[in-house]
């Protein structure tokens, strides 16, 4: 039978459902309840939690756990994540696998915690410093919390990189219907990792490579991974889309605005559709540009200046208007609202 | 370039390193190269070297994985005692070595090591202070002596300009878990021997699990001092032994108790835990009306049990067969006159979980009908606690009730039941579930059992309500 349970909640039962072990973490509203679940259930299951004493300390904590080769997370908000963000760099260059939930608030500065979508650049164009990708996972349901966080400890170990679940105040914050898997992963052997045995001595962590050929050639290899990234798990949804003459696309509690929207704008005899990018890297880049050629406007929903947009419109190479329905600090629009500005804009 | 006559914890060829590899990459006369020298002997002596992980600091050892033939990796300035503390977390035999100069440590992961030898982190920490930081050029350390002249103190460190020189093992010293805490020299060849002991000692203690050892060692950085190895170690003697004195603070034999880490649970066990069983439910084995989007707005002060009861709405909708969605407001506002709870369902997937135009409202005070009269649909509800909320509703294209829910429930004798009863009442008047689905859910989502009664009398009491009104 189905749960009812905030986002917040189900991250954590999809992590040990997962196989995570470790959660290292730093309180920060509207994050703080993951850090609570996952006080009461890592605690109580035998699996390490631990209170950092900032998101840095926590975020090298994850470093180390996941080079001894456990399935490792932390979450935290904005201001926390960007505080992690020489470490996630870290992280990247010395090819170890991570978990990092972001539930977005409102910025710059202490912003406040209502939700906002404005952490896209940071969490997807860097933060951290050097040329370097995040994996991230855009929730838009309780359900969809649970359902990436399980998975992100498979693909993290897989590809050896930093895997972001990108959510706001309000999915975390909602509760919603949730049904969880009975297998229970767990991580295998990690060829690379510190196991502090003889077999693994040999290992080493770094993302220090003082010869030149050898540190391009890291960046190289780092380059292919994402490029293999890109080919093998990029995902989206499509609602309406089929024979929609524009369409949305948005993420997040965004997408859910822009749901209802659509049904209303249909009613009206508008031919409107949704399309939804469930990662924001892998971006569906391909998918846009052919969308690019069957509808004849796009509009991007976001909260905040059009961040996404911009990705948006690099993909669809200016064959078709794209819109920016922006909205920020702590705004999440009514139906009404984006019924209104759609119908001004096509 | 020192020349060593090889421990096996150091590998035979430097291969790591590239050219040059027999020969460190230290300057002549700097500690680092002793201090690693013994840390390979003892190493070989415990006979350790599988289970030993070494956290590299950044600083003038990032490279240490060029030498020692163990675990090895390389932390972010600073986070050493951090990221040791993930491995050490992780890997309950393992020998985890954090090896950290004065600038990593003292000054940009003051934090990381104080929190770390606070927690009592089954670590060994080997801090090579040298007054100065090496790796960038001598620039100040935040151990660097009044007086002493670096890049960034041209004119020599002055206590106001550039604060005081900090004494870490002390300061290490005033916690209560570490187990060893120690401060040496490598001024002398009695100080050397002194920290080879030292040094044993600290890996010891990791080795039989005892907690966190700290060595500190007072180290020439004859570079960045501008002076030749004899003068430095000369310096050293009567400069930094004067300030940092040499001697051992801490030497215990156990470190903080406490319950630690539970049994690690089984697969069965952690579903348990969880209380996860496969999903069974479909879609067509519920025969469920036909309600579309139905949105309710929950609006009251806090105390009232306003999000409780919009959760309990929210799980009876989803056993009557519904998706739902529950969005608290919370934050600054919650603070104010109202706090509500928006909760939506619908035979379809759920859009937007914001409710801007209630099909119902709930208002259990009066800035709650204030703010959320206009907003409720055509057609739509509203029911007022008309305990409170004096006025009536002005709306004429609505279906108005008024319950005195507070008046009811302190007859109860529990006032907090009072959205309770109104939820009774919603139930009934609205017909999408029935009060059964109602009573079903009270006792899976009160948390406190003892009000489990309460509420279900709350339950009837809003009912029976009801019934009476329509007569
Ligand atoms: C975040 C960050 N800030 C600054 C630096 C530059 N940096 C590298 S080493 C170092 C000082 C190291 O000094 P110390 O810890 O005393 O070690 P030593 O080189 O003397 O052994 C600094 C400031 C860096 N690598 N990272
Ligand atoms: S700069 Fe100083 S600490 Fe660094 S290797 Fe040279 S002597 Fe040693």
């Amino acid at each position: 039978m189905k749960k009812l349970m905030k986002g917040n909640d189900a991250v954590i039962h999809g992590a040990l459902l997962g196989g995570c072990t470790h959660f290292f973490g730093y309180p920060i509203t509207p994050a703080s309840e993951i850090a609570h679940s996952a006080a009461y259930y890592f605690t109580k299951s035998g699996r390490t939690f631990l209170q950092a004493e900032s998101e840095i300390a926590a975020i090298n904590m994850i470093l180390g756990s996941a080079s001894a080769g456990a399935r490792v997370m932390t979450s935290s908000s904005s201001p926390g994540v960007a505080l992690m963000s020489e470490c996630v760099s870290y992280i990247a260059g010395s090819n170890v696998p991570a978990v990092i939930i972001d539930v977005q608030r409102v910025g710059p500065g202490l912003g406040y915690i209502w939700p906002e979508q404005s952490d896209y650049n940071m969490v997807l164009k860097g933060g951290g410093h050097g040329v370097y990708r995040n994996i991230v996972f855009a929730p838009n349901s309780v359900q969809e919390m649970a359902d990436f966080t399980y998975k992100a400890f498979e693909i993290a170990d897989k590809y050896r990189m930093c895997v972001f679940i990108l959510a706001d105040a309000y999915i975390g914050q909602m509760m919603e219907p949730v049904s969880f898997p009975t297998k229970i992963l767990h991580a295998k052997r990690k060829d690379w990792a510190l196991y502090a045995d003889e077999q693994s001595r040999h290992n080493l962590v770094t993302s220090l490579f003082m010869e030149r050929e050898i540190l391009s050639a890291n960046i190289d290899s780092l380059l292919n991974k994402y490029a293999k990234v890109e080919k093998e798990i990029t995902e989206f949804e499509e609602t309406s889309v089929s024979d929609a003459e524009h369409i949305f696309i948005a993420f997040g509690i965004s997408s859910r605005v822009a749901l209802t929207a659509v049904r209303e704008l249909r009613k009206q005899g508008i031919k409107v559709g949704l399309f939804r990018p469930k990662t924001l890297f892998p971006f569906p880049n391909k998918r846009l540009a052919e969308l690019a050629s069957k509808v004849k406007s796009m509009m991007v929903v976001e909260l905040n200046d059009g961040m996404m947009a911009n990705d948006v419109e690099l993909a669809v190479k200016s064959k078709l208007p794209v819109r920016k329905f922006n909205w920020y600090g702590g705004y999440v629009p009514s139906v009404t609202e984006l019924v209104e500005k759609t119908k001004k804009s096509i | 370039m020192i020349k060593h006559t090889k421990p096996s914890a150091f590998y035979d060829t430097f291969e790591r390193k590239g050219p040059g590899q027999k020969t460190t990459h230290y300057c002549p006369g700097c500690g680092h190269g002793t201090v690693h020298k013994l840390i390979a002997e003892a190493i070989d002596e415990m006979g350790i070297k599988d289970q030993v992980i070494f956290c590299a600091p950044v600083g003038c050892t990032t490279l240490m994985y060029f030498y020692f033939d163990t675990g090895n990796m390389q932390c972010p300035h600073g986070r050493a005692p951090a990221v040791a503390t993930g491995i050490s977390r992780t890997l309950d035999d393992s020998i985890v070595i954090s090896y950290q100069g004065d600038g990593d440590l003292a000054g940009i992961g003051m934090s990381e090591i104080v929190h770390a030898a606070n927690r009592g982190e089954k670590l060994t920490v080997f801090f090579v202070n040298n007054a100065i930081y090496g790796m960038t050029g001598g620039q100040m350390a935040p151990t660097t002596l009044i007086g002493q002249e670096s890049k960034t103190t041209p004119f020599g460190r002055d206590p106001i300009r550039d604060g005081m020189p900090i004494r870490m093992s002390e300061l290490i010293n005033t916690l209560e878990a570490p187990v060893f805490v120690e401060r040496c020299s490598l001024g002398t060849a009695a100080g050397v021997l002194k920290t080879r002991k030292a040094v044993k000692k600290a890996l010891m203690n990791q080795k039989n699990k005892k907690g966190f050892s700290f060595v500190e060692i007072l180290s020439p950085c004859p570079i960045n001092w501008k002076m030749d190895a004899i003068q430095s170690r000369k310096w050293l003697i009567e400069n930094l032994e004067k300030f940092y004195e040499v001697k051992n603070f801490r030497d215990k034999d156990t470190s903080i108790k406490g319950q630690g880490r539970l049994p690690f649970l089984s697969d069965d066990e952690l579903l348990k835990v969880l209380d996860v069983t496969a999903d069974t439910s479909s879609d067509d084995d519920n025969n469920r009306v036909d309600i579309g989007e139905h949105k309710v707005k929950i609006a009251g002060f806090g105390g009232q049990g306003i999000m409780s009861v919009g959760v309990l709405l929210a799980n009876c909708a989803k056993n009557a067969g519904f998706n739902s969605t529950w969005l608290p407001s919370y934050g600054a506002e919650m603070r104010g006159g109202t706090a509500y709870a928006s909760v939506v369902m619908s035979n379809d997937i759920i859009g937007t979980p914001v409710v801007d135009t209630p099909d119902v409202l709930i208002a259990m005070n009066s800035p709650s009908l204030d703010a959320f009269e206009n907003s409720v649909t055509k057609g739509g509800t509203i029911i007022v606690n008309s305990s409170i909320v004096s006025r009536k509703v002005t709306r004429t294209d609505v279906n108005t009730y008024y319950v005195p829910a507070t008046a009811m429930a302190n007859e109860l004798g529990l006032t907090a039941t009072a959205a309770v009863i109104i939820l009774a009442f919603y139930a009934k008047a609205l017909g999408i579930f029935g009060v059964d689905i109602l009573k079903a859910v009270v006792p899976i989502s009160i948390k406190n059992k003892k009000y489990i009664e309460a509420n279900l009398r709350a339950i009837t009491a809003g009912e029976m309500f009801f019934d009476d009104y329509k007569k």
